[in-house]
């Protein structure tokens, strides 16, 4: 198991370090001056040439490159080009909203995929199935944004019981601040809902259908129990493979519905970096997540070696 | 022993003071803003979203202009003009606060023009401050201004929200800690989310009705829209989906104002770049153009048709529309006699704005009716700025000119139109070095004909002001003739 674990470290190290060279060398290349942008058309030449030396846009590339690399290994992600604060605090920020955000759709796409899973792989080939198969081809169907829309328009206009976006903040109290994010919740959780309890379904029915099941259910062992004790943990593998993916993707990924709920979140952080040439916050925030979908892919590889004893021993 | 009398006036005392409260005028007020701004220095940085938040808000200046775009006193209540138009004596209110409590005098006025000219300033309009020769105080209250050459705008330009008025113990932590002397106070900007300002309880001024205004940012046009049918905000001052408001027109309890801005809505035209280079053939362009045809179309209706760059609120303003009409049969004839025949193929090329997208789809599909072929090109603001603006590789693109009162910007050599008029040129030097506003007028009225005439651009539309607030908010401005959002009028009626 530790050498399983160690091998799985190196190579998250070697993967971090790769992506932060090509994060960098993509965003350096990309046109666009950040100090004109921000100065706008009217601006001369030598306010925009002081506004480069201010922000050590006219150091060499190497150079800024180690210092990038140096300063995130010591916590220092350098100050945002536009909001002139350091970009750790602007990522403290965002984080606060997207890593709640993201757990609960995550909490609220298991609870709800999970059982349904179950529920259709126990039942398959009937109409309770076949159903299931329907609602989940929807929720996969549905762009989330449209249904984001939709909740806001049922929820927040005409029976108003949660705002219709913007996030109070966490010292506004934690009733006004769920509020605020359980409608985004839900439109980012109903098609995660939907594949995973396809996966779900599907995974099971690979092992339902595997000899020591029928040997578990010829020696007597109630059907509840075998689907709980054998099928669960060995379905679990696939499951567990788009959770970690899911994740991953809710961190970031949910730019589309943080503007429709105006959330003052990751994914918009970075969008809004990248228009706006803020190169030093794109590529903190990149390379965070990139450790972060490492990271959460390395932890899943352990829960593998947790559910298959197999892999253990290896 | 208390009487029963005396225990039912105090009763009802009490009573009466509860419903005359219940009754008072709110005095908080969220209003929400499309963009974003980078920080809050409006002296470092061009985004009008800067000026949104905390022109005549937080900062003030020397002058500031009004809702319908004149000069008015700000911190100087009053000044004196030299006759030759060189010396300028400012003398300022008394009794004016920081809000971190040191006091206004001169000497922050001169390190205010200074810091904005100086080598290595980053003020995105130093070209305001390029006729200021020298800046002196006289005296604590006094201010001299001396400059270089006559310079006519004077007074207005030292009203643009660049030009405000910072003290040196503050000026390097503006850009988050913003700290002016006005009616309202900087509290804090959850960046991503709100900016919230307080009552500046002494304030030099006329006090204001509002304690306390939280801005949120909001740039999808659903969210706006469902963010004022909720009522999570209470105000939208200049909304950005000119397709829903036509659900707010009829609801009685959102009053619905459109306005005209300051910006120009312009096919910008590579005057340099063959075949552009030809009179006959921007001249069919502008024939091709069908102006409403296009505000219908991007912009739902909204927005007045400019035959100039200029605005047509100003009172200087020409109608022009009509110097070159819609005739798609004459472009087609002018572009024969250009030696196009056939017409020619050219790109397009469009930044986001809805208003460029959109409209740059319209005015596609109208020069290929006189057999103008454009190849349109979907770039992002800073792929503009590099390329259109800067190294002015483009043929066609489509832009709104949102700074006040730029039509000089036809007189600079190297911009990006690339547009070279003796005449113009000649009547912008006049402009500069003259003071008195009927001859002012007479001046630009001439600049607006000769760029009209001579089709250096394609003038489309003025940008409206779509502005939806609460019906019982009153004070908003209507129109913007600078960008600015002032609040000082503003107050619930109930």
């Amino acid at each position: 198991m530790l050498s399983y674990a160690l091998r799985r470290i190196l190579i998250v190290v070697i993967t971090l370090l790769a992506a932060s060279v090509i994060v960098f060398a993509v965003l350096e290349i990309v046109p666009g001056d950040p100090a004109r942008l921000m100065l706008g058309i009217n601006a001369t030449e030598d306010a925009v040439a002081a506004l480069r030396q201010q922000m050590g846009l006219d150091q060499p590339l190497v150079l800024r490159y180690f210092e990038w690399i140096g300063g995130m290994l010591t916590g220092d992600f350098g100050r945002s080009y536009t909001y002139s604060v350091p970009v750790i605090d602007l990522i403290r920020e965002r984080l606060v909203v997207s890593l709640p955000l993201a757990l609960m759709a995550l909490a609220l796409s298991t609870l709800i995929a999970i059982p349904v899973g179950i529920f259709s792989a126990a039942r398959r080939g009937t109409a309770a199935d076949a159903g299931v198969m329907a609602a989940t081809q929807l929720g996969i169907a549905i762009p989330n944004f449209w249904f984001a829309i939709l909740l806001v328009y049922v929820f927040a206009i005409a029976l108003r019981l949660v705002p219709a976006g913007g996030f109070p903040g966490w010292d506004a109290g934690i009733g006004k601040a769920l509020a605020a994010l359980i409608l985004p919740a839900v439109a980012l959780a109903l098609p995660q809902a939907a594949i995973l309890a396809r996966v779900t379904r599907s995974a099971l029915l690979d092992v339902l259908g595997e000899d020591y099941i029928r040997t578990a259910r010829a020696k007597g062992l109630p059907a509840g129990l075998v689907l709980r004790r054998h099928a669960m943990r060995n379905a679990m593998i696939p499951v567990l493979t788009i959770l970690g993916l899911q994740f991953a993707f809710l961190l970031a990924g949910t730019i589309i519905i943080e503007n429709v709920f105006y959330l003052p979140g990751l994914g918009r952080l970075v969008f809004q970096a990248i228009t706006q040439r803020d190169l030093i916050v794109v590529e903190s925030v990149v390379v965070l997540l990139v450790a972060t979908v490492v990271i959460v892919n390395f932890l899943v590889d352990l829960a593998y070696a947790w559910a298959d004893p197999r892999l253990r021993r290896r | 022993m208390i009487s029963k009398t005396s225990t039912f006036l105090a009763g009802a005392a009490l009573a009466l003071a509860l419903t005359s409260s219940a009754f008072a005028a709110r005095t908080d007020l969220t209003l929400a803003i499309q963009l974003e701004p980078p920080h809050l220095d409006p002296t470092a940085g061009a985004a009008g979203a800067i000026d949104d938040i905390v022109y005549q808000n937080v900062f003030q200046g020397l002058t500031r202009i009004g809702p319908d775009g004149a000069v008015l006193p700000s911190l100087a209540e009053s000044w004196t003009v030299s006759d030759d138009g060189l010396t300028y004596i400012f003398k300022l209110h008394g009794g004016v606060k920081f809000h971190d409590g040191t006091s206004l005098d001169a000497g922050d006025v001169v390190f205010s023009l200074d810091r904005a000219r100086a080598d290595d300033s980053t003020n995105a309009q130093k070209a305001l401050f390029s006729a200021i020769a020298s800046a002196e105080a006289v005296d604590d209250l006094t201010v001299k201004v001396t400059l270089s050459r006559p310079q006519g705008s004077f007074l207005y330009n030292m009203g643009w929200g660049d030009a405000v008025i910072v003290a040196p113990e503050s000026a390097d932590t503006n850009k988050e800690k913003p700290v002016g002397t006005g009616p309202f106070k900087f509290v804090d900007w959850a960046q991503g989310s709100s900016a919230t300002l307080e009552k500046n309880a002494d304030y030099w001024g006329e006090p204001v009705a509002l304690d306390k205004v939280t801005y949120r940012f909001i740039s999808d046009p659903a969210a706006a829209t469902a963010a004022l049918l909720a009522g999570d905000v209470q105000a939208f001052p200049s909304f950005p989906a000119p397709e829903a408001v036509a659900q707010f027109e009829g609801d009685p309890r959102f009053s619905v104002v459109i306005g005209s801005t300051e910006g120009e809505t312009i096919l910008s035209t590579n005057n340099g770049k063959e075949p552009f280079n030809k009179l006959e053939v921007r001249q069919a362009i502008a024939h091709a153009l069908d102006r409403q045809a296009i505000i219908d179309g991007a912009m739902f209706g909204f927005g007045t048709p400019i035959g100039t760059h200029f605005a047509p609120h100003n009172p200087a303003y020409v109608e022009l529309v009509e110097t070159y009409p819609y005739d798609p049969e004459k472009s087609k004839a002018l572009l024969a006699d250009a030696g196009y025949p056939d017409g020619f193929k050219a790109t397009l090329k469009l930044p986001p704005p809805a208003y460029a997208r959109r409209g740059g789809e319209i005015v596609a599909a109208q020069l290929r009716d006189v057999g103008i072929d454009l190849e349109i090109i979907p770039v992002e603001w800073a792929q503009w700025l590099d390329q259109v603006f800067k190294q002015k590789d483009y043929d066609l693109t489509i832009i709104s000119h949102t700074e006040p009162n730029d039509i000089g910007i036809y007189a600079r050599d190297d911009y990006y139109f690339d547009y070279h008029s003796e005449a113009f040129n000649k009547v912008m030097a006049e402009l500069d070095a003259t003071a008195d506003e009927d001859k002012r007028y007479e001046l630009l009225r001439q600049a607006q004909e000769i760029i009209a005439k001579d089709a250096v651009n394609g003038y489309l539309f003025e940008l409206p002001k779509l502005g939806i607030w609460d019906a019982k908010l009153e004070g908003l401005w209507h129109n913007l003739p600078v960008q600015s959002n002032d609040l000082s009028k503003v107050h619930w009626t109930e």
